[in-house]
């Protein structure tokens, strides 16, 4: 063999980029100049980021930072609470949500939420999935069959609880009740998913299963995930907002925020250095 | 290192880790120091603890190796905790190695004075300024390590090519002894060992530079040609 033959044999390919570094991102909600207040208490302050579509965002901060804030006035949680007000833009696909005119149930199917402590209803696992399906939409009963198992094949429970579908959803564990209610979520088809601290109430081997299940469900939804677990928001997320004192600190790919953060505060965050 | 943890443990560990890479570099300093001497004026006893002292140094790799993956295991180190800790363990190896040449040199020197070879060409000469060089050149890097001073550490890496001058310019020497007068073909042989060696430590604290720029400022320079240009700090104070 010659010496550039040779050197062809042993040339060491470049590595391939991953696609979604060739081709970035669009955005599903473009967060521009939003402010928030608990009354006279101004929870956050002017923060603007873009999250991307198809991509796992998390949101990162120690206690009272805003990003639980921030979360719920994506999906308008706050309305319908006297004292509470936000100010500039959430933008859904262009559309600004805190429009008046926007409406909460069009916003709500398209935004799905999950709260830290799983919460069913108190009814069977079947009623938990299709209550919110009914809401929205009219349903034969083999189409809403279809609809649940989907739903809840989507939030890999399905093998677990195919068998006992009428019990009711409060005998599930912790973390099949957690995914009983991302499985609620799917059911109305939702685009955007938002996880508050999913997993804190959680054993390792369920926070396993919603880690996993976050990677399987990113190929589908936006999700943007808040966690006070750092390791967490390092494993599950591609993109991660540091949060502090109502203010948005940093924004980027979760393995330029972990490796080498442009900003100290969000280093000193993260090393364990914090105040 | 870099402001405290709210974990004092943390820090103690961090803290306990850098001490002891500094005194396993202390260790390998003087061994490479005794080497050189003894090669240079034939003290076979001070050859022999240079070797002896070898012992020391691979059973401070095999701790600290240990330390290190504990200190994963137990914090997750992130950020400039986790740069700081890979670079270490790639460090310690570095310190290994350079101990390992350190004996190679201890060794030939010890048989160069058994054989009684010397005299036929000056065998220090050749080898003085390599000497000098490699070992400053670890010291240097040491005290970078030590202060994380990544300008300091561009310096050292600079300082390489010097070394790897000295030693070219030593093999053409010693081949023209060879060839001129083949008596002093085992001591030219050894004299070259000995230079090899050097030059191998002069790669090794090169190494232990390019390491400290990537704790400080989280670039890698490994295998690249160019120095980074000096970057005033890597994080930036100000905050947001």
């Amino acid at each position: 063999m010659n010496d550039v033959a040779m050197s062809e044999k042993f040339k060491i390919q470049p590595p391939a980029k991953p696609e979604d570094q060739t081709t970035p991102a669009m955005t599903k909600i473009a967060v521009r100049n939003l402010d928030f207040y608990y009354g006279a208490s101004h929870a956050l302050q002017s923060v603007s980021l873009d999250f991307p579509e198809k991509q796992v965002t998390a949101i990162i901060g120690p206690s009272g930072c805003g990003k639980s804030t921030l979360l719920r006035v994506l999906n308008k949680m706050y309305s319908g609470y006297a004292g509470l007000s936000a100010t500039g833009e959430v933008l859904l696909d262009g559309d600004n949500v805190l429009a008046p005119g926007y409406s909460i149930n069009r916003l709500r199917a398209k935004v799905g939420m999950v709260f830290q402590k799983p919460v069913p209803f108190p009814m069977t696992i079947y009623e938990n999935i299709a209550y919110g399906i009914r809401h929205h939409e009219k349903l034969s009963r083999s189409e809403m069959d279809e609809r649940v198992e989907q739903a809840l094949r989507g939030a890999a429970l399905w093998d677990e609880v195919k068998n006992k579908l009428k019990a009711s959803g409060l005998g599930l564990s912790g973390g099949q009740q957690q995914r009983l209610c991302i499985a609620r979520s799917l059911a109305v088809k939702p685009e955007v998913l938002l996880l508050d601290e999913p997993t804190s109430a959680l054993d390792p081997i369920s926070t396993g299963k919603i880690e996993e299940l976050i990677a399987e469900l990113r190929e589908q939804y936006t999700i943007i995930i808040v966690t006070h677990n750092m390791q967490q928001a390092a494993r599950c997320s591609d993109f991660t907002a540091y949060m502090y004192m109502g203010e948005l600190v940093e924004f980027g790919p979760t393995d330029d925020v972990f490796m080498h953060p442009k900003k100290k505060q969000t280093q000193d965050y993260i090393t364990g250095r914090f105040g | 290192m870099q402001g405290d943890h709210s974990s004092k443990q943390y820090d103690l560990d961090l803290e306990a880790i850098r001490s002891r890479v500094l005194l396993m570099g202390g260790l390998v300093e003087s061994q490479i120091n005794d080497a050189i001497h003894a090669f240079r004026v034939g003290n076979v006893a001070l050859a022999d603890a240079a070797i002896k002292a070898d012992e020391n140094v691979n059973q401070l790799e095999v701790t600290l190796d240990d330390a290190c993956s504990h200190l994963i295991v137990k914090r997750q180190p992130a950020a400039n905790d986790l740069r700081t800790v890979m670079a270490t363990l790639k460090i310690i190896t570095d310190l290994e190695r350079v101990g390992d040449e350190a004996t190679k040199v201890a060794r030939t020197a010890i048989r160069l004075h058994k054989r009684g070879a010397v005299g036929v060409l000056d065998h220090y000469e050749s080898v003085r300024v390599m000497g000098g060089g490699a070992s400053e050149m670890l010291h240097e890097a040491l005290d970078a390590f030590a202060r994380l001073d990544h300008k300091q550490a561009v310096r050292i890496i600079s300082q390489d090519e010097v070394v790897n001058y000295e030693f070219r310019t030593a093999m053409r020497t010693m081949i023209t002894f060879m060839m001129e007068d083949p008596r002093t073909i085992s001591t030219a042989l050894d004299v070259l060992w000995v230079a090899k060696a050097l030059e191998r430590i002069g790669d090794h604290a090169k190494s232990i530079a390019e390491y400290v720029i990537f704790i400080v400022e989280g670039k890698d320079i490994r295998h690249t040609d160019h120095l980074p240009p000096p970057a005033p700090d890597a994080v930036h104070e100000d905050g947001h």
